[in-house]
This record gives structure tokens, sequence and C-alpha cells, in this order.
């Protein structure tokens, strides 16, 4: 089999199966850590494309800094927890390094 | 899709019928065959615009056709693009929390909201996370740099330089070392300074060259130099900014009437009593924290 | 299966993937990723029509798609923030309610 269609379709199967799982999981931190992987994959496939500033403008505001401002608005509606702890104050962004 | 979204819990007991998600799915499905077969026995179009970006690409001052198409023969797209950013940044700056309470006995303690940068001396280390970052954020700003200088012949740019301090100033924020204001002075000029430069670039060449954004031949590098670095700075602040916004923003509830501090955005007190409360500082909140 | 009906497959896919998920999924915070996933499905599709075999790829093109990364990542920083206020909002009343 050629080696380049054997690269495409490897990078297609996993974008796809990220976007599936993405999707499907029932915690909401693992679908914001599968997007972001998504975009780390989806930044490989600009580079098969022939699109370099794409891939490196994909890598850094698609996949890093969509998934900071997810993971800050999920730490923000604090889904996981019961509903009485969301009322305590945040004081800085430095909290963000300290929970998991 | 026609229920109130999930707000507050990740439950799945109100979502729709496994009858109606099937029929959804399979809609979906059959749409995207069609679409496929679609775009695949379509020939492709041939577009003259390639061959006219190569034979004009001389003329455009840089050597990569892409940063040529997004600054000089696009470049009222961008213009407006960067519009548009700011206009999201102004959307997110009343709720930017900046918690203001310094301390004057701690040695070396900074924090005012007049700064950009504020360094933060109480807040608990992570000592290799702030050792890993003295390494980190100044290779960072250089290579940012490096971006936004070779983006004219090699892939770069002012949009990957400026997400990449955006990267930056997300890793400082997050060691809890650095705090950043954006009511302060510098932090508005950087907001604006993309839009500002462009715009003055775009009307200063109509003066020479009659037709506005059009870039006099020989001077059209050194402006779209000039352009780039502006909107580097300023898409950098901008998306910095929203990571702000959405991490430290506290939001008021509208029912209770508190004694709060008076910051840089409030008029009176009973302005504020019916909406969230911005700016609100953190000796009010833990003033309130016994009542609720 | 040449590499352009690959990736045309591939961005149809993650169309179809993101409607679904907007149309089915219950938290907001899906509804936003999913919106995401359907715009990475649509840029992909450019930049699929956008290469050539023989010279460099389109330029033109390229541009758009960067322009619709940036102003993507924007709409969905407000979105994110719409949605924290709104749920901040619902919290409250809920409060009072009790």
């Amino acid at each position: 089999m050629n080696f380049n269609i054997l690269i495409d379709s490897c990078l297609v199967i996993g974008i796809l199966t990220l976007a599936c799982l993405c999707l499907a999981t029932r915690n909401l931190f693992t679908a914001i850590v599968l997007f972001v992987s998504l975009g780390l994959l989806i930044a490989i496939a600009w580079v098969r494309l022939d699109a370099p500033d794409l891939a490196i403008a994909e890598a850094a505001i698609g996949a890093g800094l969509t998934g900071a401002l997810l993971l800050a608005t999920w730490r923000q509606m604090r889904v996981e927890r019961a509903h009485g702890d969301a009322d305590s104050p945040k004081k800085s962004g430095g909290e963000n390094v300290s929970n998991p | 899709m026609f229920q109130t979204p999930d707000f507050k819990n990740n439950s799945y007991e109100n979502e729709l019928p496994f009858a109606t998600r099937v029929l959804c799915a399979i809609v979906i499905g059959a749409l995207g065959f069609g679409l496929i077969a679609a775009l695949i026995l379509t020939e492709n179009i041939s577009s003259s615009l390639p061959a006219l970006v190569q034979q004009k690409l001389t003329q455009s001052g840089v050597q990569n056709p892409v940063t040529a198409v997004l600054l000089n023969f696009r470049s009222y797209d961008t213009l407006l693009e960067i519009g548009v950013l700011l206009t999201v940044a102004v959307a997110m700056l009343p709720n930017a929390n900046f918690n203001s309470d310094i301390n004057p006995d701690m040695p070396g303690g900074n924090r005012s909201s007049g700064r950009l940068v504020s360094v933060v001396n109480s807040a608990a280390g992570n000592p290799p996370l702030e050792a890993f970052l003295r390494w980190l954020i100044p290779m960072i700003i250089v290579m940012a740099g490096y971006m936004l200088w070779t983006g004219t012949a090699l892939p770069g740019g002012a949009f990957q330089s400026g997400a990449l301090l955006a990267g930056a100033g997300v890793l400082a924020q997050l060691s809890g070392r650095i705090q950043f204001c954006f009511t302060s002075t510098t932090a508005k000029l950087l907001l604006t300074i993309g839009l500002i430069t462009f715009v003055m670039v775009a009307i200063g060449v109509a003066t020479t060259t009659g037709v506005v954004l059009q870039y006099p031949l020989e001077l059209a590098a050194p402006l779209i130099l000039l352009v780039e670095s502006a909107a580097t700075l300023s898409i950098a602040a901008i998306l910095l900014l929203s990571y702000n916004t959405l991490a430290t923003q506290v939001f008021e509830s509208p029912s209770e009437h508190s004694t709060f501090e008076h910051s840089a955005f409030d008029k009176q007190p009973s302005d504020v009593t019916e909406t969230s409360a911005p700016n609100e500082t953190l000796q009010s909140q833990t003033a309130e924290d016994p009542k609720s | 299966m040449t590499q352009d009906s690959l990736y045309i497959i591939a961005s149809v896919g993650l169309f179809g993937i993101g409607l679904y998920g907007v149309i089915a999924a219950p938290h907001i915070l899906r509804k936003i990723l999913a919106i995401n996933i359907m715009s990475v499905g649509v840029f992909m599709l450019l930049v699929t029509s956008a290469k050539n075999v023989n010279s460099t790829p389109d330029p033109v093109l390229h541009a758009m798609v960067l322009t619709g990364i940036v102003v993507a990542i924007a709409g969905t920083a407000l979105a994110l923030f719409l949605a924290g206020k709104i749920h901040a909002l619902s919290e409250a009343s809920d409060e009072d309610s009790h």
C-alpha cells in the first residue's frame, strides 16, 4: 500500500474516532481533554495538506488556547462537584494548578 | 435541540428520547453520504487566483504568499478581523476580576490595579513550575518575535506569534505568581494598538496613492511589518484577556444587597445591585460568606 | 482512494458529528465543543480544495481559514463567557427559591 495513503488513512481514522469519543463520554473533563488532543491531530492534518501556517496557528490557538478557555469555564461552572460548592469565591488563576 | 441546555448538572436525564436521536443520526448520515458523493465526484474547479497571487508576489513586499494575501491583497479582511477580536475583548473586559488586596507588609508585593502585570508574593508557590517558567517564558517571547519576523518569507506571521505570546501569559497566570489587570492604561493601549495602527496605515497610504489600503510599492515591506507587529501585540492581549476573564470571573447574585468596596467601575452602590457586580474584591466576598 | 477523498470524508464526517452533538448533547459545554468540531470540519474542506499537486497551494483559501480559526476562538470565548454568566445567574435564582 502506498505509504502516503497509509499515513493519511490512519490520521483520518484517528480524527473521526476522537471526535466521536469527545462527544460520547459522560465526563466533561474527559471531553475537553479529548478535544485538545483532537486539535493536535488536526494540526498534523494541516501539515499533511501542505498548510504549515495553519498548522502553527491551529496548534497554538485551536488546541492550546481553546483548551485553556474551556477548562477555565469548566472549573467556573464546577460541574462535577456538589451544588453547594460552587459559591465559594475564586481567588486567582493560580488555583487552577493545584486542583486536579 | 429544542430543550433548554443544561447549565448546572451534567446529567443525562433530560436527553432527547432515543428514537429522536436515532432519527437525527440517520438524517445527518444520509446528508453526509450525499455530500461526500457530491464532493468526490465533482471536478476541482481551477481558480485563477493562485496564478494571480504568484504573479504579483514580488510587488507585495513579502515572499510568503499567505502573508501577502493576508496583509496586502486582502488586508481589509484582516482589518475587520482585528475589529471583531476587539469587539469580543470589549464584551469581556468589565468582568475581569482583579484581587487588589495589597498586603503592604509583604516585601516586594506590588499588586495594584494600575499595573498590567503584578507579582504576587503571598501565593502558595509551586517551585518546579516556577523554575520551568523562568526558562520557558523568555524562550516563548523570543520564539514569538522570531515567528513575527520570519513570517515574511517562511510560515509564520502575526496570528501565530500573537497566540504564542498569549500562551506565555496563560502559563504565567497559572503559576499563581503573576496577575494581570486589564483595566490599567498599558492594557488598554495594548488592546487597541492593532486596530489603531492598521486604520492609520490604511488612511495614511490613501493620501499618497489615492486608494485606501493600497501600499506604495517601495514602502510595502516596512508597512506590513509595522502592521503585523501592532497586530501581534493586540491579538496577544485580547486572547490573554479572554482567558483572564474566564478564569477570574466572580458573579454577584442579583438579590444580595452587599456592602462592598468601591472599585474602579462602581459609580454608586445602588447602581449595581440589580445586575452582577464586576470587580468585586476579595474582602467583600469573605465578608458576605457568613451571611449566605 | 486518493488523499483528497480521504480528507473530504474526514471533513464531512467531522461536520456531521458536530451537528449531531449540537442537537443531542445535553450540557452547554458539550454543545460549544460540538460547534468547534463543526468549524474544524469546514476548515478541513477548504484546505483540501486548496491543495494542488503541481504548484503551491492556494493562499487565498489558507488566509480565509486562518481568519476563520481566530474568529472561531473569539466566538468560543464569548460563548463560554455567556454560558458561565447564565450558570451563575441560574444558580443564584435557585438559591433564592430555597
